[in-house]
């Protein structure tokens, strides 16, 4: 394999990488019946956080437990909307990402231009000098090794823990989980917190490790694109990791591209990236269709316990 | 005890007290942030409400952007009734300011009598066709609206990008990415004298009208109203559902166009970046707050335009983003929708009283 398509494959993982973390997140949230769609508002407020706290810090590691705690608060209001007021949870998550959007541009103006640190790439010793898989997997900053234990634990949590197994009845039939003695409310803001800690270390990702700097907007709709990839991985956190890598995929050929000075603009390079998710969203729906594969029963129904 | 009780109907208030209630916990909760970020709340309050209602400029630029939101509003209202989430408002938007701009500038049509005409058919129909592409995914092939929609809003503001750094960009504009400025012809006129308020208000007005006419008094309203309630029923009553998805993105596309024909044609002048602060997203709470009640998407689009103009003399006299006020309209959202859910209940001091038996259907909305 040649230098460049390996150097492309490294980009591609570190492109997928906020967008993992986002849709890890997603999948707890909509596992339990909570659609949030403020992953946007939340990663923007989260890496902006992840990045003043770093500034201020000069440890990134602190500035990401900022970021994850700034995505974990933001999400509890989506939870106290939507799971104890039983409010629409579109409308709320659509506030979300408004209040987010708006918050971290008005909070974040003193920083815009600000030289920031953050994390630096850390071979992982011995299996950084594997040839091809090397280079592309293990020379990357420690999120993205935080994001390989992210998948197996996710699934396992989800599949092999009782815990998982609450989530799911929880999101597929709550009446059902209620009655054998599950604390459905309790289930869903834990699931809609975790997801807003994992959408904040995908935004901290974006502002400490993928840049070092805050720029206002700077997820340019990952937060969305997560939320397509979820329909992509029918809600399983190991294709969760196709998903994001796709896309990491096409958004580092595209700046390949860019780089080496193709004919085509710009503009229209940098539009790929969201064309490619629409498409992966179209297949995916008619996948999830054809086999039956399915959006948790209860998604997006709040629970109201009768009788 | 003290206790929260279901009640049997809102309170007869609650239409009123709701938002106003909401708006005023917001402007607290954002006080709290201001405050935290070292500016004073009092101080940039009196220049946000002030400036939009406090002079005869100032009401008359609020209704210059109460247009585009007015017409957006609109465009998330209607497929909202079918219970679709039409998030593409903004991008609908940037479309017919790119459909107007074409037919300006390089169209004969620019430069002719029907200019206006022109410009105004192909903004519509440019952010219409734009529309229909997540309607037809979504009638067709049952994709998700809400994401499409709002996907597309990226590609549309890019496009623009291209557009005015690349092929349209103006020789004469010594560098900038605009494009070469609109014929007089091909410029929606302003109808105040002395203000930049533009026909497209009228359109807008007269698009409330159609919309509250064709939702309450058709078939095809009836037809929209029933899918919006009852998809299942509506379908078994042989209603074509695929059908009634692109007629409705359509015109909420077409209605979102106009809003860009608007901001292009009469306000700049020019396609150009920051055509529109982010219409299509209030547009959300805009036909939220109205309650998808198409009249009263005028009253919210005047309250929340002002609060538009009050971010512009936020920003020339305290140096302050319009962020903020995105960040305020995030908020009377929350507050907009905890409100409703609250307003459905009342404290109960010392008795207790037996749970009404019908009050299933409030909750499952």
């Amino acid at each position: 394999m040649s230098p460049v398509t390996v150097a492309v494959l490294a980009a591609a993982v570190r492109a997928g990488t906020p967008v993992l973390f986002a849709t890890l997140g997603e999948i707890f949230a909509e596992r339990a019946g909570v659609l949030n769609l403020g992953i946007e508002g939340m990663m923007l407020a989260s890496a902006l956080a992840g990045f003043a706290v770093t500034a201020q810090t000069s440890n990134p590691w602190i500035g990401a437990a900022a970021a994850a705690a700034a995505g974990g608060c933001l999400s509890v209001i989506h939870a106290f909307l939507s799971v104890t007021l039983r409010a629409n949870q579109v409308a709320s998550g659509l506030a979300l990402t408004i209040f987010g959007t708006g918050m971290s541009a008005f909070l974040g103006r003193g920083y815009v231009g600000v030289p920031g640190s953050g994390f630096q790439a850390t071979p992982v010793p011995l299996i950084a000098q594997v040839p091809v898989l090397g280079p592309i997997l293990f020379q990357q900053d420690p999120l993205v090794y935080l994001s390989y234990a992210a998948v197996p634990v996710a699934w396992y949590v989800l599949y092999r823990t009782r815990w998982g197994l609450e989530i799911r009845a929880v999101g597929e039939h709550p009446e059902a989980a209620d009655a054998m003695g599950v604390d459905v409310a309790r289930v869903r803001y834990g699931c809609v917190i975790a997801g807003g800690v994992l959408a904040g270390l995908g935004g901290t990702f974006l502002s400490t490790a993928y840049t070092s700097m805050w720029i206002e907007n700077m997820t340019a709709g990952r937060g969305w694109i997560a939320l397509a990839l979820v329909i992509f991985a029918t809600w399983d956190p190991v294709r969760a990791v196709v998903g994001a890598y796709l896309f990491g995929g096409v958004n580092a050929l595209q700046l390949h591209l860019q780089a080496t000075g193709t004919s085509l603009p710009t503009y229209l390079l940098l539009m790929a990236p969201y064309v490619f998710t629409i498409v992966v969203l179209v297949i995916a729906t008619q996948e999830t269709a054809r086999k039956r594969l399915g959006t948790p029963a209860a998604l997006s129904v709040p629970y109201t316990r009768t009788g | 005890m003290i206790a929260l009780e279901r009640r049997e109907a809102p309170h007869p208030w609650a239409p009123l007290a709701i938002p106003l209630i909401s708006i005023a916990s917001a402007f607290a909760a954002g006080a709290v942030v201001l405050w935290l970020a070292g500016v004073n709340p009092m101080a940039a309050y009196a220049d946000l409400l002030g400036e939009p209602f406090g002079s005869g400029f100032g009401i008359a630029e609020t209704l210059v952007k109460a247009t585009p939101l007015i017409l957006t509003g609109l465009a998330v209202l209607l497929p909202a009734r079918m219970k679709l989430w039409n998030i593409g408002a903004e991008g609908q938007l940037q479309l017919g300011a790119i459909g107007a701009a074409w037919v300006a500038l390089f169209t004969p049509i620019g430069h002719s009598p029907v200019a206006m005409l022109g410009v105004i058919v192909a903004g519509m129909a440019a952010g219409a066709l734009w529309a229909l592409g997540a309607g037809a995914l979504r009638a067709w092939l049952n994709v998700n609206e809400t994401i499409t929609t709002l996907l597309m809003n990226y590609i549309a503001l890019l496009f623009v990008d291209y557009l005015i750094y690349g092929p349209w960009k103006d020789p004469a504009s010594r560098g900038f990415p605009l494009s070469a400025t609109f014929p007089l012809d091909a410029r929606l006129p302003i109808i105040i004298p002395g203000t930049r308020v533009h026909l497209g208000l009228v359109l807008a007005l007269v698009a409330v009208v159609i919309v509250t006419v064709a939702l309450s008094r058709t078939r095809w309203g009836l037809e929209v109203r029933v899918i919006g309630d009852n998809p299942r029923a509506a379908r078994y009553a042989g209603m074509n559902l695929a059908r009634h998805t692109l007629l409705v993105m359509g015109i909420a596309g077409g209605l979102a166009g106009l809003a860009g024909v608007g901001e292009a044609s009469a306000i700049a002048g020019r396609l150009q970046r920051g055509l529109s602060p982010g219409y299509g997203y209030t547009a959300i709470i805009v036909a939220w707050l109205a309650k998808l009640n198409p009249a009263a998407v005028v009253i919210v689009a005047v309250l929340l335009g002002g609060l538009y103009l009050g971010g512009d003399s936020l920003q020339i006299s305290l140096g302050l983003p319009i962020a903020v006020v995105n960040m305020l309209q995030g908020l009377i959202f929350f507050f907009v929708l905890g409100g409703e859910v609250l307003a459905g209940y009342q404290v109960v001091i010392g008795r207790r009283r037996v749970e009404p038996v019908s009050t299933g259907s409030r909750a499952a909305r």
